[in-house]
Parts: structure tokens; sequence; C-alpha cells
């Protein structure tokens, strides 16, 4: 590239967008397509807790109800979450290790932009004919071959299209932090949200192969005469459970892990002190990811495994809860006898830490097996995985989009918006989702459109909950928008208590920054 | 760094990472033929071996020893063939071989293709149940309105666990006319 290329400002006009290489372009992209989805995945889920508002059926149909829990899991799943990190990820990590961009531009404008064609594709399933995919986010076999509506194709190519996308986002990822990090930037300097992304990198390549792959089957199986996952032909659907959750279990963490990064971004910021404890961080981090192989089995303790394996799974399952309780407790430490301040940001990123724990205990209750056999397929388990999610990962993509708004836009959000946000987020979030423990303990199944008169009470609370929730969301699309407009105008620094190479850039961040590497006095061990 | 530098190393690390891609889509593709022969040692899943040629005479039998194996029979969805087993339980020793028949009978009024499959339960016990002769080892065909009845030869291997004693094997029968060779013999004929 000559040097002429680098002082220019953005195109004007639509193609400044189609076109763009821009890591800031295309990472403001990525986080606006992810919020879409998320409304989207939020829609769903909503027509969902309006039929569970009370027992019998009041609005859809059974069928149509099994689309609504399919489409919200994998517009939320594939859509909403793991865009959101990479815009994240795309916007931060240049500006974190001080490179002037992402190591493959050209790859990243890609990336992203089939994402729209595939979930277009995924969407448009819903109006054709025998509808949208109504098997479950988990499509187990044979319910997504043989027992599929005829739409299951498009399903199957929109997934090979995500999981493209998902692998060339990883690769840049890993290209740009191993090879384009300023001079003085060691590995061990690097900001944690740059160590998870690594990490939840290597976990993408290794894992949306093998999804690419159980697709691919399942394509072979559907049209092509095959029986992979067909008992009749010799083939065996619990090798699909297998094939799926191999994926599926580290893909769970490939949703938390960003997070952890954020939350140790942001809870030093306002508690002015370093990190606690930054190596044993990194050492979690890379555990939770190794120990993410060797327990996909305890998603399906019920096919019928031996004891031994039984043993296993459980154990290894439960051993995540130590590297996991070494990063909760640093950030107990972080804030212990700090000078706390509780802006917006704060505010979720605590709740991260307070929910996405009482998230990780439920997940130590189903990983022991005989309580399992007792909680599967329940609401419980709906309960223990909305919990790592909700205010697990997607608070802590609130936190981060309050936190670096400043940043990007070069104003101040509205702290009272942002705090009515955070308030009404937090107790919609726990009146949705905590009565589901509840419910699932009592035995209410998941994925059912209609339920048993005893399980009213706690339905209506959690519907009314989840309402509360979705329309709350639409005061962070108001704030966001407001900030871009105007308000207070941010420094460079943003917050009293940053610390980082992103802060050192002024606000707005320029459209190109580091085209020099930055000072490396500025790089300070975190 | 200079920019042909970074560019050069990049490319090195996407070669390794598209390398790492492709190694990770044949390994899903291998977890295949992996977990088949994790279920064909471990007797996972309930799967039986194939036939077992055996003088049977040499067998040792364990006199001291009695296991009740008993016998069930099911039919997939669209298949509607009457399956069942002559007997539903038979009392054996390990090492004993015994003979057991299952009768079929095609109630269609077109020609059929039908693929057993069987599983045994305990998953313990698969692999110790073994089959000398077995109509699952073939396709069975029948004509309309015709009836068979199939034999299975079989003995429970004297190493078979001490805690179990009773054991179940059960044929899933399938309708493979679509996909079968003998059909399309037929067909022709």
């Amino acid at each position: 590239m000559s040097a002429h290329d680098h002082h220019h400002g953005p195109a004007k006009g639509l193609s400044r967008w189609l076109y763009t290489t821009n890591h800031k372009d295309i990472g403001s992209m990525y986080l606006w397509f992810s919020f879409a989805m998320f409304l989207l995945g939020g829609t769903f889920a909503l027509v969902i807790r309006a039929e569970l508002f009370q027992p019998g059926l009041q609005f859809v149909e059974p069928n149509f109800f099994n689309q609504m829990t399919t489409m919200h899991g994998l517009v939320m799943v594939f859509g909403a979450v793991m865009p959101a990190f990479v815009g994240l990820a795309n916007w931060m990590i240049p500006l974190m290790i001080g490179a002037p961009d992402m190591a493959l531009p050209r790859m990243n404008n890609w990336s992203f932009w089939i994402l729209p064609f595939a979930f277009a594709m995924l969407v448009s399933t819903l109006f054709m004919e025998g509808g949208g995919p109504n098997f479950g986010w988990t499509f187990y076999a044979p319910l997504s071959t043989t027992y599929a509506p005829a739409s299951v194709t498009f399903f199957i190519f929109a997934v090979h299209i995500m999981g493209a996308s998902s692998i060339m986002g990883s690769i840049n990822v890993i290209a740009t932090i191993l090879n384009m990090r300023a001079p003085g930037m060691t590995l061990m300097k690097m900001p944690l949200f740059v160590w998870t992304w690594l990490i939840t990198a290597y976990l993408l390549i290794a894992v949306m192969p093998v999804l690419a792959g159980v697709v691919t089957m399942m394509l072979f199986d559907i049209h092509f005469g095959t029986s992979f996952f067909s008992a009749a032909g010799g083939g065996d659907p619990v090798l699909f459970q297998h094939l799926f959750w191999f994926f599926g279990h580290p893909e769970v963490y490939i949703m938390i892990l960003p997070a952890f990064g954020i939350v140790s971004a942001i809870i030093p910021t306002f508690a002015r002190k370093r990190l606690f404890g930054y190596d044993s961080m990194v050492y979690a981090t890379a555990s939770i990811a190794f120990l993410s192989f060797i327990v996909w089995a305890h998603h399906m303790f019920t096919v019928g495994m031996p004891l031994a394996g039984q043993l296993f799974f459980m154990y290894a399952t439960m051993l995540i809860a130590v590297p996991t309780g070494v990063k909760v407790f640093n950030w107990v430490a972080t804030m212990f006898r700090g000078a706390m301040t509780f802006e917006t940001p704060m505010l979720f990123a605590i709740a991260f830490v307070v929910l996405f724990t009482l998230g990780g205990f439920t997940g130590v209750m189903l990983a022991i097996t005989p309580a399992d056999f007792q909680y599967h397929d329940t609401y419980f388990v709906v309960a223990h995985f909305h919990y790592v999610l909700v205010p697990g990962a997607v608070f802590s993509l609130m936190a981060a989009a309050y936190y670096w708004l400043p940043k990007w836009t070069g104003y101040m959000y509205d702290e009272t918006l942002g705090k009515l946000h955070f308030w009404l987020s937090f107790i919609g979030v726990n009146l949705l989702f905590f009565p589901q423990h509840f419910l699932g303990l009592a035995g209410m199944p998941r994925r059912i459109p209609d339920y048993a008169l005893q399980f009213a009470n706690f339905n209506w609370i959690s519907s009314v909950g989840g309402f509360l929730f979705g329309f709350s969301q639409l005061i962070l699309l108001f704030v966001v928008i407001k900030c871009i407009k105007g308000g207070k105008k941010a420094t460079a620094q943003v917050w009293e208590g940053a610390q980082g190479l992103e802060w050192t850039v002024p606000s707005p961040a320029p459209y190109h920054t580091f085209e020099t590497p930055p000072d490396p006095s500025l790089i300070k061990a975190q | 760094m200079s920019n042909d530098v970074t560019s050069t190393n990049n490319k090195k690390i996407v070669k390794k990472l598209l390398l790492g891609v492709v190694g990770m889509f044949a390994f899903g593709w291998a977890l295949i033929p992996l977990y088949d022969v994790i279920c064909d040692i471990t007797g996972l899943n309930g799967k039986t071996g194939g036939r077992v040629e055996v003088a049977e005479a040499g067998l040792l039998i364990d006199e001291d020893r009695q296991v009740t194996v008993q016998f069930m029979a099911h039919h997939n969805a669209e298949m509607g063939w009457v399956f069942e087993p002559s007997v539903a339980q038979v009392t054996v020793r390990p090492g004993e071989v015994s003979v057991v028949s299952y009768r079929v009978t095609n109630p269609r009024t077109t020609l059929m293709v039908g693929q057993a499959i069987p599983s045994v339960a305990p998953n313990a016990a698969a692999a110790h149940l073994n089959k000398i002769e077995c109509f699952c080892f073939e396709e069975q065909l029948l004509q309309p309105g015709e009836s068979a009845d199939m034999p299975i030869r079989f003995f429970v291997d004297p190493n078979l666990p001490a805690s179990i004693s009773k054991l179940t094997l059960s044929y899933t029968l399938y309708d493979i006319t679509e996909k079968s060779g003998k059909a399309q013999a037929v067909a022709v004929r």
C-alpha cells in the first residue's frame, strides 16, 4: 500500500460501508448488525413469553412456537452475541495493541458482509411453505433431518456462511494479535480483552469447522441418501449429539471469554486499582479453553453412558469451576478497597460478576450427573444458560458499549438514561429468569407452548419480566443515537482511572490511528 | 517493522491457521469412524459385534450360572410389518449355544425389504452376547403377504460380568426397500 492511501478520510455515502476495510467502520457495522439481531431475537423471545403468559394456547400454533424457540436461539447465539464480540474485537484490539488496523482488512470486510446474507436466508425460512426450522437451536437429528421442514436446507447453508464468517474473523484476530502489536507490547502486557479474544479465536478455529462438518452430514442425509444419523441405514442419532456438543460446548466459552476480558478492563478503571492477579487471569482463561474440549457429554448425560463416562464428564465439568472461581475472586479482589464509582459500565460489570456467578453455580448443579437426570430438559436448564448468557455475555456487551461509547462517538452518553437502562434491565432480567429456576425444579419441560396449571404464577412473573427487559433495550438504542448526535465532549482519557493505549488517542478515535507505533513508554504492565 | 515484513508474517500465520481449519474439518469427519471403533471396543450404545465363528463343541459351559436373555422387537414408524420373537425370554448357561426365532410378516401389497438393527441392554453386556448366526446380518426380502421365521443362534460369553444376570436383546426393523439392491434385483426380473 502506498503512503497516499493512509491519509484520506472515509469515503462518502453507501460505498464507504460496502467497500470499507477500516477496522473502526467494520467494527461499527458488526455492532449495529448484532444490535439489530438482538432486537429481532428478542422479538421472537417476546412471542414465546406472550404465549407462556397463561396456560393454554393463546396466540400461536405449537409448530410456530417451536420455530420461535429455534430462531430465537440461533439468532441470539450466531447473530447477536458472537458478531457483537467480533465488532468489539475489530474496534478495540488494534487500538489496544497499538496497531494501525486489523491484519487482513479485505477479509475483514468480507467476513462482515456475508453475515447479513446468512441471516436474511435464515429468517426468510419463516415465510416458506412448511415454516422455518422448528427443531430447537441444537437441531438434533433425526428431528432436523428425517422430520425437518423443507426449509432446513436454507438453515444448513446459513450455518455454513455464519461459520465461514466466524472462521475468517478469528484468523484475522489471531494474525492481528500475533503480528501487529506495537514494539514493547509483549504478550504478557496485553490487555485481558485482547488475551481472551486470542484464546476465543483459537476456540472458534477449532470448533466451527466441526459444526460445518455436522451440518454437511445433515445435508447429505437429507438430500443424498446417506445415513450418518439415521439408524435405519446403520448410522446413529447419538453420534449427532456427540458431534454437535463437541462444537457446542467450546461455543459456550466463545460467548463468555471475551466478556471476561471486558469486565477485566472495566472493573480496574472504576475501582481505580490495577487488576488483581493479571497472570492468573491469563492462565485461568487458557485452562477454561482447554477444559471446554473435554466436557461436551455433560449435555447428554441421559443418552445412556457407562458409569465411567458419567463420572469423567461430571468431574471434568466441575473442574471448570476452579479457573472460573479464580477469575471471580480476582474481580472481587480488584474492587476490594478500591476507590469505586458506579457509572453505568461499572454497574453492568458488577451485575455481570454477581449474576454470572449465580449462573455458574446452577451450572455446577447441572454437572452433578444424578441431579442432571432430574433437571434435564426442564426450565432449570433454561434458567441456567440464560443467566450466563444474558446477565453474563449480554450485560458485558452493554457494559462495553457504555464504556467505549465516548471513545467511539467523542461525546459522553446520558448517564441518567444509562442508569435507568441498567436498573430496568437488572430488575427485568431477574424477574424474567429467576422464577424459571423454580419452574424447572417443579418439573416444567422446556420448549412447550402450553403447561400444567401449577406453573401459571411463575410463568406470569417471568413474562412480565421478559417484556420489561425487552422494552428496556430501546433505551439503549436511544442513548446510543443521542450520544452519536452530541452531548458533553469526551476527553481522550474519558474515565479518570482508565489505563491502556486506546485512551491515548483523541475522542472520537480518528479514522486512522497508530500509523506510527505508539511511544513504548505508554505501554505499561497491566 | 516494515509493511513488507508484516505482510509476509501475516501470510505465514494465515497459512498455518487455514491448515488448522482444514484439519479440524477433517477431524470432525474422522470422529464418525472413531465413534464406531470406540463403540465396537467398549460395547457402548448396545451395539453387538458381527458373526462369531466358533466350534460349538469346543465352548466351555459355565454350569453354575444362569442368565436370562429377553427378546424384544420394534419396527420403525413406516414399516408396518408384523415382527415378534417366538419366545419372550430364555434362560441359558454362559457358553451354551441357543436358538430362537423371530416371526415376521409383510401385510402390505408391495414387496418390501427390511433390515434389523440389534441393541443390547445393559450396554456392558453387549460385547458378551455372541451371535453365530443372525438375520440381522442380512437384508430381509418379503413378498406381499409373505411370512418367515428368522433364526438367531447365539451364546453368552462366560466372561459376562458377574453383576449381570439378565440382559435384553432388542431388534429394530427398518424399511430399506428403496435403498436395497435386493428389491431392485427383483424388480428387474
